[in-house]
């Protein structure tokens, strides 16, 4: 089973691996109070995991290996790229915040940081229900311990409570899901429950209870609503620079885990699951946007802003199956593939301004903490602002583009309720646009608090500067991307 | 690169320059690169002017690139005699507006001058763009810039107007994006106009696209009963915010209706089309009933400005060549005459910084230089022969006329409401005896306020006297837009 041949598609993964458990040890002997050297090591692996990423990626070949239950394909290798520049961006933001708040005492902020990326690594490229689940844990008990890593703050440590036991209820959810589609189809492998459902002669009520467990642990994991509960406290109450590293990267193993369970496993099954999508799809996009509107804490009203933009995501998974038929589903998926990538570009640089702002023994929590930023900051200011208007979709930015890609998808249907809910999705993004409007009204038009200019590090500056001019660039220029979803989709969905 | 590539970007990209780079430290040296980048945008545009092919309906300057492979939209520009005029108008108002914010704005005057160059360059998108998402995204990318320029250098209510503003268009143009989307669809996968123009349309599907782009547009028009963001809008907008959208952003929706409902949905708008007219003829005569009893000024010109807004569709919906290009004429010349009714406000403004009538009064004692531009601009206003504001409203009248006696007679009836406002307002702030200190102690306007007024005073008069360079480019396209509407597109 294990052949030269397999170790090559899981070489990103052991280089992780090895690195992870090198900086462990080497950070031992560090003592400076900003983990320099750890920092630098931490940098220097993800930077070359995710040149090997690219490399594979842009390869285009499709490697199965250890008896089919890793893949690496295009898809897989563009996620992991993207989920490690992710990272890397966000222990950018992060350091100072987290040097500032005694979290740097240890170097467990970086250590586990790249155990999560590992865990979204085996999450993307499992092609069994169990090796995804594994890589799913990997995340979420990183993303615990990360959460819980400010031990002295009270907040920190009920958010970590909260997460973990609703992590718990959800990862159990899938895992009953997962646990009887393999009763009924009699396989863990991807592939060969795909086979066997699509024969038709497995117990259809059984598939489908097994769909609902695993459509509502998805949604747990993605913050859909109704199982939306704890990312509103989490976001809150999490350390910034954890909530970034929760809110970012991990978003895409999550699509990818999406893409494989419901895709590569159960496409026969998509009649059923697109419904129950819908409902989460609608549910979701009316309880994110009105919540929204109703925060002051600014995290907060992120949180429910995800939720929000999670419903558009779901609206491209929705749409690839029209009457049994999978003509459209490149098209659905990769609009969903091009929205989640275009969210985790954008909420980097909202988080990355907060994150700078948040300096000096304070939070800058609330929306108001914002006031005047464009008089003490213009740039950071710019930054936030092209993000947030990109959020709420307004062109020339690239949620312009992610929104429109998943509305046509939506449209193209042709399905009697699609045009009912896609005008009910720009309905939404209408009211989305206005709590959006709200932070960039205090930044612009309030005078600020302080006079105090806003400080901050070479690379901090120049991260957040290509980050704004990203999303900017994007929105002028989406083609390369949408290509790059659309060949990624297209080979996922041929193999 | 070619012209009109140009055109659009060279605003933007100085004004982004001016805008991130800028210093209040030295403000100085901002405005007179913002000075230099708008004259700089408006001569590039005059080739387009002088090497424009009046003969010919199709297309000229065209530029034409893939843009988005995956959805096949394209980078596809071009300007027609329907759009020629109102990319100049464009950089012309912005000359005029930076000119206007010269001394009046003096903080932050980098992000002033900044935000309205892009603003201007995004404007120009607009009426070049021939791919219907390219047309969208500079549609809407209009809403960045001027939801800043109210909301930072507006009145004190400026909060409440920059929402409104903001929310109200995009509450319209998202139904417009759907109906895109669908047209996407419906084409095969194609955003290109002259693809859509020519795409058969069932009656259904054409009466719900109708109202999408009705939607759209009349907001940004604003058509009555939406009318109701602009006078809020105006009052708190700076002038120079006010002038750009008066000018430009409401011809936005305007060209909207020319440019898709029109060609796109010909059956539907003749169905409705009445509809648009009924809307048109109580916004001419409802709406300029309501402009005379308004007791701020610059709330009475947003008045005015939807019910001479009210005539250019009213113009549109008669499908005669009389009817549009009499539209079009008074887009412009409401473009010339509302920018400089705006300005005068904000002169009378700066100095006594009220907008309220009743704090004037004999004005013309203090400053006759002043008082004789205003003068000439409200006589503009209200559609006196000789100056711009006639030749249109006279157009549209005709058409009317020809098209229904009582139609016609209900928009002539709008001309005795416009001198009614518009004099009256003369009247109260102008004529008569010095009424208060703050009028007595006014200064006449400097050369700068000489500068800008006189441009525009020139051009009214130009415009009013000598028409024919205006109406002569556009007599090939608009006989070929009714062709195009005329034709039924429904399936055989």
């Amino acid at each position: 089973m294990i052949d030269n041949f397999s170790w090559v598609a899981v070489y990103p993964e052991i280089v992780l691996l090895i690195m992870a458990c090198v900086i462990a040890m080497v950070d031992l002997w560090v003592t400076s109070p900003r983990r320099d050297l750890t920092y630098g090591l931490s940098l220097l692996t993800l930077a070359s995991v995710a040149i090997i990423q690219a490399l594979y990626a842009s390869s285009g070949t499709t490697l199965y290996s250890f008896g089919n239950m890793v893949v690496s394909d295009a898809m897989g290798n563009w996620l992991k790229c993207f989920a490690t520049l992710a990272m890397m961006v966000t222990l950018i933001y992060g350091r100072p915040y987290v040097a500032d708040r005694q979290m740097l005492k240890g170097g467990e902020w970086f250590v586990l940081s790249l155990f999560a990326l590992l865990g979204m690594f085996v999450m993307i490229s499992g092609n069994n229900f169990l090796v995804i689940y594994l890589g799913l844990e990997l995340l979420t008990l990183s993303s615990y311990a990360l959460v819980a890593l400010r031990r002295d703050d009270s907040n920190a440590t009920e958010a970590a409570m909260k997460y973990f036991v609703l992590g718990a209820l959800a990862s159990g959810f899938l895992l009953y899901g997962l646990s009887m589609l393999y009763g009924a189809t009699g396989s863990l492998d991807l592939s060969s429950v795909f086979t066997a459902v699509a024969t038709g002669h497995v117990k259809h009520q059984v598939l489908v209870l097994g769909v609902v467990f695993v459509v509502s642990g998805l949604a747990f994991k993605l913050g859909a609503a109704p199982f939306h509960m704890w990312v509103p406290d989490v976001y809150q109450g999490a350390p910034t620079a954890v909530t970034l590293m929760i809110g970012g990267a991990p978003k895409l193993a999550a699509f990818a885990m999406m893409m494989r369970l419901l895709v590569d496993g159960l496409l026969p099954l998509a009649i059923d699951w697109q419904q129950m999508l819908m409902v989460l799809a609608v549910v979701t996009l009316l309880i994110g946007n009105l919540s929204a509107i109703a925060q002051t804490n600014f995290k907060r009203m992120l949180a429910f802003s995800t939720i929000a933009q999670m419903g558009f995501v779901l609206i491209g998974m929705l749409s690839g199956v029209v009457n049994g038929n999978t003509l459209s589903a490149a098209n659905a998926y990769s609009s969903a593939m091009f929205y989640m990538i275009s969210y985790v570009l954008t909420t980097l640089g909202v988080f990355g301004v907060i994150l700078l702002l948040a300096r000096e023994g304070f939070e800058s929590e609330e929306i108001s903490d914002l006031a005047g930023l464009n008089q003490r900051s213009p740039l950071f200011a710019g930054v936030m602002a092209i993000c947030l208007f990109s959020l709420a979709g307004v062109p020339p930015l690239v949620g312009f583009f992610a929104k429109l890609s998943v509305i046509q998808a939506l449209v193209a249907t042709a399905q009697p309720a699609a045009l009912g809910l896609a005008i009910f999705a720009v309905a939404m993004s209408l009211i989305g646009a206005f709590y959006y409007l709200r932070v960039i009204k205090v930044m612009y038009f309030d005078p600020p608090l302080t006079a105090t200019t806003v400080s901050a590090g070479a690379d901090v500056r120049f991260v957040l500067a290509l980050n704004g001019g990203l999303v900017l660039v994007l929105g002028l220029l989406p083609g390369g991307l949408m290509a790059l979803c659309a060949n990624a989709v297209v080979q996922a969905l041929g193999s | 690169m070619g012209i009109l590539s140009l055109a659009i970007w060279t605003p933007i990209v100085l004004g982004v320059l001016i805008f991130a780079l800028g210093r209040d430290e030295h403000a100085g040296l901002v405005r007179w690169a913002a000075l230099f980048s708008a004259l700089l945008s408006f001569f590039l545009c005059v080739p387009l002017y002088t090497d424009f092919d009046n003969s010919s309906a199709s297309m000229q300057f065209v530029e034409n690139m893939p843009w988005v492979l995956r959805f096949n939209m394209s980078y596809h520009l071009g300007v027609d005699g329907i759009s020629l005029w109102f990319v100049l108008l464009t950089s012309f108002i912005t000359l005029v507006v930076v000119i206007s914010a010269w001394e009046v704005i003096t903080e932050r005057v980098h992000q002033y001058m900044g935000a309205f160059l892009v603003l201007s360059g995004v404007m120009t998108g607009v009426f070049c763009a021939l791919d219907g998402m390219l047309f969208y995204v500079f549609f809407e990318a209009t809403l960045i810039p001027m939801y800043l320029i109210i909301g930072i250098w507006g009145g004190p209510n400026k909060i409440y107007a920059a929402f409104k503003f903001f929310l109200y268009t995009l509450m319209g143009s998202l139904l417009m994006l759907v109906a895109l989307i669908y047209l996407y669809i419906q084409s095969g996968g194609s955003f290109d106009l002259t693809v859509w123009q020519a795409l058969p349309l069932s009656s259904r599907a054409q009466t719900l696209l109708f109202f999408a782009f009705f939607a759209a547009f009349a907001v940004k028009v604003p058509m009555w009963p939406v009318h109701t963001w602009l006078p809020d809008v105006h009052v708190e907008a700076p002038t120079g915010g006010s002038a750009v959208l008066a000018a430009i952003m409401l011809k936005l929706g305007a060209y909207g209706f020319l440019r898709f409902s029109l060609p796109i949905t010909p059956d539907a708008s003749h169905e409705w089309a009445w509809l648009i007219i009924a809307l048109s003829v109580i916004a001419v005569v409802y709406v300029g009933l309501v402009a005379i009893v308004q007791q701020d000024m610059k709330k009475l010109v947003a008045y005015s400005s939807v019910a001479h807004m009210g005539f250019v569709t009213l113009g549109f919906f008669m499908f005669s060549p009389l009817g549009i290009s009499g539209g079009i004429v008074q887009m412009i010349a409401h473009g010339f005459v509302s920018t400089a009714m705006f300005l005068c406000i904000g002169v009378l403004y700066d100095r006594v910084h009220s907008r309220e009538i009743a704090s004037y009064g004999g004005v013309v004692n203090t400053m006759p230089k002043f008082a004789a531009f205003s003068m000439l601009f409200a006589m503009a206003n209200c559609g006196l022969p000789g100056t711009a504001g006639f030749v249109g409203e006279w157009m549209v009248i005709l058409a009317a006329v020809q098209f229904n006696f009582w139609i016609g007679l209900a928009a002539a009836s709008a001309l005795i409401f416009g001198a009614a406002y518009t004099l009256w307002m003369i009247k109260r702030v102008y004529l008569g005896p010095v009424v208060n200190e703050d009028v007595r102690q006014l200064s006449d306007i400097n050369a700068r306020e000489f500068a800008m007024l006189s441009v525009l005073a020139v051009a009214v008069m130009v415009m009013g006297l000598y028409p024919k360079p205006f109406t002569d480019v556009m007599n090939a396209s608009v006989d070929q837009l009714i062709q195009q509407a005329s034709v039924s597109k429904l399936p055989q």
